[in-house]
């Protein structure tokens, strides 16, 4: 296969480059992931995309299968069918010429690889205030992309999805993801340490009242992306989100829809 | 009534946070948090000791509960838990393997 156009995307500090022999594609993804390209010199993993043209039967409806055969990660799903080779750092896609295919595939790689270093992909909005990052953690509906378009100016937005949160010498860092929701923005490639996760929960009131420990995990766990059915990966991130929540204060956060909710986050 | 040995499977990871143990099947990724007499069931749940014994000489001590309520609890929790393959459920004791597992 004949790869000459490569694109690198850094998402945590991890750049993986995508090679594929498709110039538009390249293109398309260059432009997909706007602030998280880089150059592709020194990368953590690299794919080879392989475009094939669509089929009736491709859906990405159907569930994804993750799992690891002979120290491969094999990723399945109706839309694309993925190998990755984490001792080689190399891998394959093979997918119709869309953003969405790899998409999904870029998600489940840095579960695998944040899983394996305490970290997690967690289902949140993300943003910055003052140097310290804020999590806002719930289900689709919960209020995530609507926390995320309330946040005043001086906020920097890191996600109003997908939050990428990796394990640090002194606490936990959220990154800025190009893992957009309803807002359909992506955020920006920044950074910061983890002051407060709140729960999402809509309300008649701002307020913010603690959340027991276990019951923060529980939650927590709920909202994490895991796909892999792999019983020692299951095990850390178990051991990730009980690590997280004895560090990180996880509290709920019930709000109004309007910005004042916002003078609560600091 | 046969006698009923539980044990706690190796597919599991548990752990103690703000004072309640959680644990979760590591097969299908359920998640249990355990209350104060489930915990000391599933710290007690060694394969060698009867379900009956560990109701009557652990549950019915630390806590003040009826020895018949206490029975049928335990054996609910059991079913519950070995359902998801938490707890393994035998008729027999379990063989001594030499090796202590970690509760």
């Amino acid at each position: 296969m004949i790869t000459e156009h490569q694109v690198a995307i850094d998402i945590g500090g991890v750049p993986i480059v995508l090679r594929t022999e498709n110039a538009e594609f390249r293109e398309l993804l260059a432009s997909r992931y706007t602030g998280f390209v880089k150059r592709p010199s020194d990368p953590s993993f690299t794919l080879d995309v392989e475009l094939v043209p669509p089929s009736p039967e491709m859906s990405s409806d159907d569930d994804v299968q993750v799992g690891l055969s002979n120290g491969k990660w094999q990723l399945r799903r109706g839309d694309f069918q993925a190998q990755w080779d984490p001792l080689a750092k190399t891998g394959w896609v093979r997918q119709t010429a869309n953003p969405y295919s790899i998409d999904s595939v870029l998600r489940i790689l840095h579960s695998l690889v944040l899983a394996k270093e305490g970290g997690f992909l967690l289902h949140a909005a993300g943003a910055i205030r003052n140097g310290c990052a804020f999590l806002f953690s719930g289900v689709s509906g919960a209020g995530k992309t609507t926390i995320a378009s309330l946040a005043p100016s001086g906020v920097t937005l890191l996600t109003d999805e997908i939050s990428y949160i990796r394990k640090g010498d002194e606490g936990y860092l959220a990154c800025g993801t190009p893992f957009a929701g309803e807002l359909a923005r992506v955020g920006e490639n920044c950074s910061a340490s983890i002051k407060s996760v709140f729960l999402l929960a809509q309300g008649a009131e701002n307020k913010i009242d603690p959340v027991p420990t276990s019951e923060a995990a529980r939650c927590l766990l709920r909202n994490i992306l895991f796909f892999a059915e792999d019983r020692d990966l299951v095990e850390l991130v178990f051991r990730s989100a009980c690590e997280f929540v004895e560090k990180v204060p996880v509290q709920r956060l019930t709000f109004m829809p309007d910005e004042r909710v916002w003078d609560l986050i600091r | 009534m046969s006698e009923k040995y539980i044990s706690r499977s190796t597919a599991i990871a548990a752990r103690m946070l703000g004072g309640e143990l959680m644990v979760m099947s590591s097969s299908d990724s359920t998640f249990f948090t355990l209350n104060e007499v489930a915990t000391v069931i599933w710290q007690a749940a060694d394969g060698q000791t009867p379900l009956s014994e560990i109701v009557s000489r652990i549950v019915c001590t630390e806590f003040d509960v009826e020895p018949q309520a206490a029975q049928a609890d335990a054996e609910e929790f059991v079913a519950e838990l070995s359902q998801h393959g938490i707890l393994l459920v035998s008729d027999h004791p379990k063989p001594h393997s030499g090796k202590q597992e970690p509760a």
